[in-house]
Parts: structure tokens; sequence; C-alpha cells
């Protein structure tokens, strides 16, 4: 048996957060919480979950650069842009097709789009036929 | 009598079998890479082997089993080759094959393969000629006016994300069906439109681009004889490549469909598309849902085709089809079309104030600054047709449409 793929579901959402965190009222970003905790539920139930997690801002990253003889640490992200990673599920799925599918429904949970990225796996080679 | 010569066998085989053996290949291994090496080796084999021992009896299982022995032949070298390789051979993919339909041709699912959603269209475009179609990198590259390299890193990028995403190999849930279908019919179309309205280049008709979408078609419904959209796109697309010995003049200027010479058009391919639609208009009489927008286009384009002549055509019912078009896709380019058909039913100023109301989302294309000229022309209003042809010839990207543009504009009386 081959293993199940692995694919990485990241949220990704502006630099800029208020009280409300990225979202427009208290009320909404509670709505969001619920939503997005019943998504989880429901990989947890249906065999999906294996981590999830939300980030704190990008402001609070520290960029480390151990390749010298001494590790350089950078307050921020290691990119500068607009937008940051701010949350994360890594999922178990058939196929592409099942792992479109969950994003899908996160993205409607968490009210941002979501990237689906495979993770690497073996190259599953079949058993080759007798000569 | 005369049997075909080999060279006819070879290109009769590659026309029939090559997309059947890249599909089995591709189910048999798992590996689109794979199948498509193998393939090409196997065709290049019988084009050395055939002159010299003859045309096998069965050349599509000759094939069939001479790219499988290739196949097989090259993963025992990469094994051999490449430690990492023998330890990934551990890894056996022994799942049982997934349960498929009784006569389920694996073409199909190649076909939706290659046009996954989650591959860029100009990705699931060169998929499907380089897999289906059997046309080499080389051969798509010149099609889309690209570098060789450019084209083959495209179809590369494309396998490796279809093996590391890990992109199903069958055909969609009944659920699914309808819209990844549709996605399908967009490529072939696409490809289709390319070589028929090519928009950049000096050939204003691609022959082998459309040759290549109509090869499509038919396969698509070899394998889904029942669908209706299907069957539009063939028809629709038949009507338009019999009109295209008269499409454009010996001095390669565009002829607009009022002047073609009608005696030209290929009736062999008129009457096919005329098969299809009589099939449809039966089908949707029997209950068979409404028909979608390839089918209202080939109707349309049946509606052209029956006509003596342009003055002769049913413009009334040409009309009553866009506003069909219209409920299932309420483009402006419908409507540009439709507000053209008013104009031969109700008068070039009917027409032409429909067409007005477009300005906003049309202004940059050229087709609505072309029919606004012709209408302007055709109301005695010169100076306003002369301005909308510059910016129909300003816009146009096809020489043999500019071609006719200008000629068009530099006939206004001053």
């Amino acid at each position: 048996m081959s293993p199940v793929p692995r694919y990485l579901l990241s949220v990704h959402g502006p630099a800029e957060r208020t009280e409300s965190g990225t979202h427009p009222s208290q009320e909404a970003m509670l709505r969001v919480f619920a939503d997005t905790g019943a998504f989880n539920g429901r990989l947890r139930r249906d065999g999906h979950f294996v981590f999830a997690g939300g980030l704190e801002p990008a402001t609070t990253a520290t960029t480390v650069d151990g390749q010298g003889e001494r590790p350089a640490f950078t307050d921020g992200p290691y990119l500068e842009t607009q937008e940051y990673l701010g949350g994360f599920w890594v999922v178990e799925a058939a196929d592409l097709d099942v792992a479109l599918a969950l994003a899908a429904e996160g993205s409607k949970a968490c009210r941002c789009a979501v990237e689906a990225r495979p993770f690497r796996t073996e190259v599953p080679v079949r058993e080759l036929p007798e000569p | 009598m005369i049997g075909p010569t080999v060279e006819q066998a070879i290109t009769r085989a590659h026309h029939k079998e090559w997309a059947r053996v890249v599909a089995f290949l591709a189910r048999r291994f798992g590996d689109l890479d794979i199948a498509e090496e193998a393939t090409a080796e196997a065709f290049a084999a019988a084009a050395e082997r055939w002159p010299r021992h003859g045309v096998p009896p069965n050349p599509g299982g000759w094939l069939a089993t001479t790219a499988t022995r290739k196949a097989i032949d090259w993963l025992r070298r990469e094994s051999q080759r490449d430690a990492r390789h023998q330890a990934a051979r551990i890894v056996y993919d022994d799942t049982p094959p997934e349960p498929t339909g009784p006569v389920e041709d694996d073409r199909l699912r190649l076909v939706f393969t290659c046009c996954h959603p989650a591959l860029a269209m100009e990705a699931r475009v060169a998929l499907t000629l380089r897999l289906l179609g059997g046309l080499s990198v080389p051969e798509i590259a010149r099609a889309f006016l690209l570098q060789e390299t450019t084209m083959a890193r495209r179809i590369t990028r494309a396998k490796a994300k279809i093996k590391a995403a890990h992109i199903p190999y069958r055909v969609p849930s009944a659920d699914d069906l309808r819209e990844r279908l549709a996605g399908v019919l967009a490529v072939v179309y696409l490809v289709f439109n390319e070589g028929y309205l090519a928009g950049e280049g000096d050939d204003p008709v691609r022959v082998d681009l459309t040759d290549e979408a109509i090869h499509l078609g038919r396969l698509l419904r070899t394998l889904l004889p029942d669908d209706g959209e299907v069957a539009g796109l063939l028809a629709l697309m038949l009507f338009t490549d019999a009109r295209r010995p008269a499409r454009v003049s010996r001095t390669g200027e565009l002829v607009t469909l009022g002047e073609q010479d009608r005696g030209v058009w290929d009736r062999t391919l008129i009457a096919e598309g005329n098969a299809l639609v009589r099939e449809r208009i039966e089908a949707v009489a029997a209950g068979g849902g409404p028909p979608g927008r390839y089918q209202l286009q080939a109707a349309i384009n049946a509606v052209h085709t029956a006509a003596p002549s342009a003055r002769d055509t049913n413009w009334s019912a040409i009309v009553a089809l866009y506003d069909h078009m219209a409920l299932i896709d309420p483009s402006p380019i419908v409507w540009l079309n439709r507000a053209v058909a008013v104009a031969e039913v109700d008068g070039c100023g009917v027409g032409l104030t429909e067409i007005d109301r477009l300005g906003d989302v049309l202004g940059g294309y050229h087709a609505f600054h072309a029919a606004r000229a012709d209408l302007l022309r055709r109301l005695g209003r010169g100076d306003e047709s002369r301005a909308a042809y510059d910016r129909a010839i300003g816009l146009a990207g096809n020489p043999a449409e500019r071609a006719y543009l200008t000629r068009r504009r530099d006939q206004l009386a001053d």
C-alpha cells in the first residue's frame, strides 16, 4: 500500500489585524471560530485530520539563519508581503479532488482563500510484471 | 487493388491508436511520463519495423504490446541505474483497480486528468494535445507560436503537478461530471478557435489545430455518445470548418459569412453537422433537458448553412436562438451577435441601438467596432462608420481580418 497523500491547506490573510483579528466585528469573528471549529470536527470524524493551527500575527515572527558560524536573528517574517500565513491544516486525502473539496469547505468556514499543496511523498512504483 | 502504403498505415494508426495506447499505459503504470515516452517509442519502432516487416494484422494491439514492453524496459533500466528507484520499488501500489463502469474507456480518464481544473488552462491545452492528440512538442509549440523549450517545460510541469499533487486518473462522479465535462469541452473549443481565429502570426487559419480539435471532438463523441453538449460542440466545429474554404480570399483577406461563396462549403461536413443537430432536436423534444450553449451555437450555424444566401437566412430563427443563448450565457458577446441578427430582422437602426448599449463593456473588442461600422455604413453615416472601422482595425490581431476591414473602410465614399 502506498501512503495516503497529505496536503497542507494554508490560510492567507491581511497583515493588519484589529481587536477582532482580521474580521469586521467581534460577532463575525466568533461565527468564523464556530464554523472553523465545526470544520475541524468534520476533519477528525472523517479521518482527514492530521494537524491544524492558527498563527499569531507575522509581526511576532523571528527569522533565523543558522548557516553561518553563529545564528543570525531578524525581527519579522522571512518575506515582507501584504498578506501572511494566518493558519493551516495538514490533512490526509485520497487524491487532489478530495483535498480540493476539503479546502473549499475550510475556505468557506474561515472566510479566506486556502492554498492546497501536496506534501512530498514516495512515488509508488507498481510491481513489475513478469517478463 | 493496391493497399494503403505503410506510411498511410502508420499515420492512420497514429490517429486512431495514440490516445488509446497512452491511456492504457497510464492506467497500467500509473505514470503519465512513462505512458507518453513508451508510446512515442512504440510509434518510432513501428516507423522502423513496418516498412521492412510489413504492417501487423492488428496495428493497435502491436503498438500496445510494444509500448508495454518499452515501459517495462524503461522501469527496469531506471531501477538498476538509480538506487533510489530500487528503494522505491519496495513501495508497491497493490491497491486493487478502482471499480469502474463496464465499458469505461481509459481514454475518458485521460481526458479528465489532462483537463483537470487544478491545472492552468494553457497547461490543459498543451497536455491534451500531447497525450490525447499525439501532437509532438515542436508541433504544439509551433501552433501556439512559442519556443519549443517553453512548451516542453509547460508540459513537464503539468505532468509533475499531476504526479506530486495526486490528481486522480478517473472519470468524475455523476455529481461533478457535468461541470468537469464543460471544462473539457472548453479546452477542445479553445484549440479549435486558436486554429480558426488565429489571433497572431501569418496564417489566418491554422488547419493543424482545427483538425486536431475536430479529432478530439469525435473522440469525445465516441466516449460519451449520449451527451448533448458533446454532440453540439462537434456539430459547431464541423459547420465552422465546412466554411473554411470560403473564409479567406485568394489575396489573404477575411471573407464574412454574407460574402462567402457558398458553393465551396464542404457539404460532407455540413451533412454530418446537420445529422447531429437533428439528433439533438429530437432528444430535446423527447424531454432530454434544455440544450446547452454548444447545441444552441450549432443550431445557429445550421440555420446559416441551410440558407442559399445571406439574404435568404432565417434571421428570426437566429434571433430566437440567441434569446435562448442569452438565458444561459448573458454575456455581452452573445448580445452583440443577437443585435447583428436583429439588424437583419428589424433594420440597421434598431440593431445599432442595441449594439451601442454594449459600448461600455465591449469598447476594447474589435468585433464590436466592426459590427457598428457595418451598420453605420449601411445607414449612410460614412464619417462615423470610418471612425468605427479605424477602431476595429487597430484592435484586430488577425491579418486577414485587418485586410478585410481596411478594404471596407477604404470603399466608403468620401
